[in-house]
């Protein structure tokens, strides 16, 4: 990965600026298929998975107050892990993107949600809605690239905290929520500008705090109380899930847009860009991974992050029907569709973690000398 | 909106601290979240209803028999209940007539639904609503109802679907406190709703009922009243049907001075035609701009300085989702059009909504 203008094989270079606007009106002609057959197929689905997530969270916790015997608490364990992955991938994330507003049920809204997750929705529907989904893979504008404490691209100036990434990488992936957390809040660089006293800043900062507060008095605390005797095992329990998710979530959302093959762009590339090539950039942006409908229902259908990044308001499920069209369209137009199995992706994007904790190797840099070529229309 | 019945402070607080600490293990979500798969009609619900039955009166009527939730405060025969039904996965709100008595030992109630044609939630009522199906209900609302005492002579003029309050009042017995003339209009006898029930009656001499079979003889005009029944304004009428009848009375009891012995009720009270751009209004603030077809709806707020949530303002983020409280919009991207009447608790995205007629955005 690396700023897609500099490179010596630049992948859109065979297009044109009409080509361009030709791919965004044939994505537009999918889109409203899919919006044309939206509806009751698509409420029941949402309703379906909402109401296992639930009896399945119900049914683990139940489990796990009787965690003192072992098998209770490796049944209570992965269920509870299973119904903390749902809640935040296929239901949370989705509904927060508004992809089931079209029911204008107020129980299912992206306005009303509210997830199982240390950061409030309106803080996350924020950084990720509308910055990081708008921004995708723009060098300086989606933070979202190395999440502001990891290098993930060539073109990310190295310093030698870098070093230590791996590290934070995996520290990051076992307390997953708390990294979102704290990226949503901007934290490293509101502290940096001396912001820590600005009202709105502090308010964002009690609002996370009240939603930790929540979250750890639930699993930490009155869950385990109401264990009575296990009170200990289900503290692990609750513990592990929490773990599992958060390793889960970490490894899903590494595989979206930094394996290998998955390309970046500068600031400079997105000024006046049209609705054509902002649907590039996320063809281009974007990496899918492959497997079982039961691996994309556990990764929330992010797993077609391809499709997803298109048209993020589009109920997950639909991303499935979609993607063989939307492949067909990266074939068409000589584009790489990048995707892979689910250990490929995320050693891939270990692997960028690791290698990009050095410095560039001369090679790479040499790229520099190719004459930019940008994704707006005065350089097309 | 609902409202619940006051409890007693005691109950309050032992309730409620039992529902706080409850909270503590269900959060993010709240303890009625999860009783809502199992007791959806609990008292302290969101006021819901099971369908029970849904029974054909003419070939496009159907008579939906409901249970509704604990809370369900009761009606005043003539009333009407908002219903919310999910239509194409969509939650669509629309008003129907109780034709049930009030007070059945049994708690269910009746509502008649006529299938108007591309009504959208209609047709589905009539011909799509299973036995089974969760509905979500306001409490009975409306004042197209009898005084009490009852007055001595009563005329109900009605039209079509116009039956329905006025089958809620007689199966009330509003018969039995007054002298009851029906004129009631229909293209067929077969169209007449409760056309059995209704002949029944005045069989047995409780009513008197007039007939107008208007495929046949044609519309009823309001001049035809006083050979119909000659002492017509000198009775209370409640009258209900199209808009045009409903006019059309207002202005004869009108001339007569007599307005005040007219009552109506008008089944769809705002009538929403979409056209291109129109005047948007922000209730809150009370700040009124015109907008064009082209202009979305966020910019043109801003532009006349109204403070409005904004994010990626291309449709993604859904950071600018406000409600729209009446109105038509039309989505820029794909002509799409939504319309929203109060209640309706319609949302848009006024990053990617243009005015399609007046508007009215809570903000």
């Amino acid at each position: 990965m690396t700023v897609i203008q500099k490179k010596p094989d630049n992948p859109i270079a065979h297009l044109s600026a009409a080509d361009i606007e030709i791919i965004g009106k044939e994505l537009d002609a999918i889109r409203n298929r899919v919006l044309a057959e939206r509806g009751e197929a698509d409420a029941r689905y949402i309703r379906t998975v909402i109401k296992t997530q639930r009896t399945l969270e119900v049914g683990s916790r139940a489990v796990l107050l009787f965690s003192l015997f072992p098998p209770a608490w490796v049944v209570g364990t992965l269920g509870l892990s299973i119904a903390k992955i749902l809640e935040n991938m296929e239901i949370g994330h989705n509904i927060l993107h508004g992809q089931y507003d079209f029911m204008r049920d107020p129980k299912i809204h992206s306005t009303t949600w509210e997830w199982d997750h240390v950061s409030p929705a309106d803080q996350w529907k924020h950084s990720h809605n509308e910055l990081h989904h708008r921004y995708t893979n723009v060098l300086g504008k989606d933070n979202d690239l190395g999440y502001g404490i990891m290098r993930v691209d060539e073109d990310q100036r190295w310093h030698p905290m870098h070093l230590g990434q791996p590290l934070w990488n995996f520290v990051n992936a076992c307390f997953f929520e708390y990294g979102i957390a704290a990226y949503d809040l901007e934290l490293g660089r509101n502290l940096q500008k001396g912001r820590h006293r600005d009202p709105a800043f502090r308010a964002r900062v009690r609002a996370v705090g009240r939603k930790i507060r929540r979250q750890v008095l639930k699993d930490y605390v009155i869950h385990p109380l109401l264990s009575g005797p296990s009170f200990l095992t289900t503290l692990a329990a609750t513990f592990t899930a929490n773990l599992i998710r958060n390793l889960w979530s970490h490894s899903v959302i590494m595989c979206g847009h930094f394996p290998q093959g998955v390309e970046t762009f500068e600031k400079t590339s997105i000024e006046g860009e049209t609705r054509g090539e902002w649907y590039l950039r996320q063809m281009l942006g974007s990496a899918n991974i492959s497997g079982s409908r039961l691996l994309h229902i556990m990764t929330g259908n992010l797993s077609f992050q391809i499709e997803h990044h298109l048209f993020p308001d589009l109920p997950s499920k639909r991303y499935q029907e979609i993607a063989p069209q939307v492949r067909a369209l990266f074939d068409r137009y000589g584009l790489k569709y990048t995707t892979g199995p689910l250990p490929k992706q995320v050693a891939s994007a270990w692997w960028k973690v690791i290698r990009l904790s050095l410095p560039n190797r001369r090679s790479t840099q040499s790229a520099d000398g190719v004459p930019a070529r940008s994704l707006a229309p005065t350089g097309v | 909106m609902t409202t619940t019945v006051p409890r007693s402070p005691a109950r309050t607080s032992v309730r409620d601290r039992l529902l706080r600490l409850a909270a503590t293990v269900t959060t993010p979500l709240l303890p009625e979240d999860y009783l809502d798969l199992i007791a959806p009609l609990r008292a302290g619900a969101a006021l819901r209803g099971r369908v029970l039955a849904v029974d054909p009166e003419t070939r496009d009527a159907a008579t939906l028999t409901i249970q509704p939730g604990r809370d369900w405060r009761g009606h005043t025969p003539g009333q009407y209940v908002r219903l919310g039904v999910d239509v194409d996965g969509v939650r669509q709100w629309r008003a129907y007539s109780l034709t049930s008595a009030p007070g059945r030992p049994d708690g269910r109630i009746r509502v008649t639904v006529k299938a108007i044609p591309d009504g959208k939630v209609s047709n589905h009522l009539v011909r799509r609503l299973r036995p089974g199906t969760i509905i979500h209900l306001d409490q009975a609302q409306g004042d197209f109802v009898l005084p009490d005492p009852a007055p001595a002579r009563v005329l109900f003029l009605t039209a079509g679907s116009g039956i329905t309050p006025v089958m809620g009042m007689l199966r009330a017995g509003a018969h039995t406190r007054s002298d009851v003339v029906v004129v009631h209009s229909a293209p067929t006898a077969d169209d007449v709703v409760f056309g059995a029930e209704l002949r029944a009656l005045a069989a047995q001499g409780a009513i008197r009922l007039l007939e107008r079979h208007t495929d046949t003889d044609g519309m009823l005009g309001v001049d035809e009243l006083a050979g119909l029944v000659p002492d017509h304004l000198e009775r209370q009428t409640w009258a209900c049907g199209p808009m045009g009848m409903l006019d059309a009375a207002e202005r004869h009891w009108s001339a007569a001075g007599v307005a005040q012995r007219l009552h109506t009720e008008r089944f769809r009270p705002t009538v929403i035609s979409p056209g291109e751009g129109g005047t948007v209004t922000f209730t809150r603030t009370g700040l009124t701009v015109a907008a064009d077809g082209a202009t979305p709806i966020l910019d043109a707020g801003e532009a006349a300085g109204a403070l409005m949530p904004s994010g990626c303002r291309m449709g993604i983020c859904y950071g600018c989702v406000v409600p729209l409280r009446q109105g038509a919009v039309r989505d820029l991207r794909n002509g799409e059009l939504t319309t929203a009447v109060p209640g309706d608790g319609v949302l848009i995205q006024t990053c990617v909504s243009a005015a399609a007629g007046t508007c009215d955005i809570e903000l």
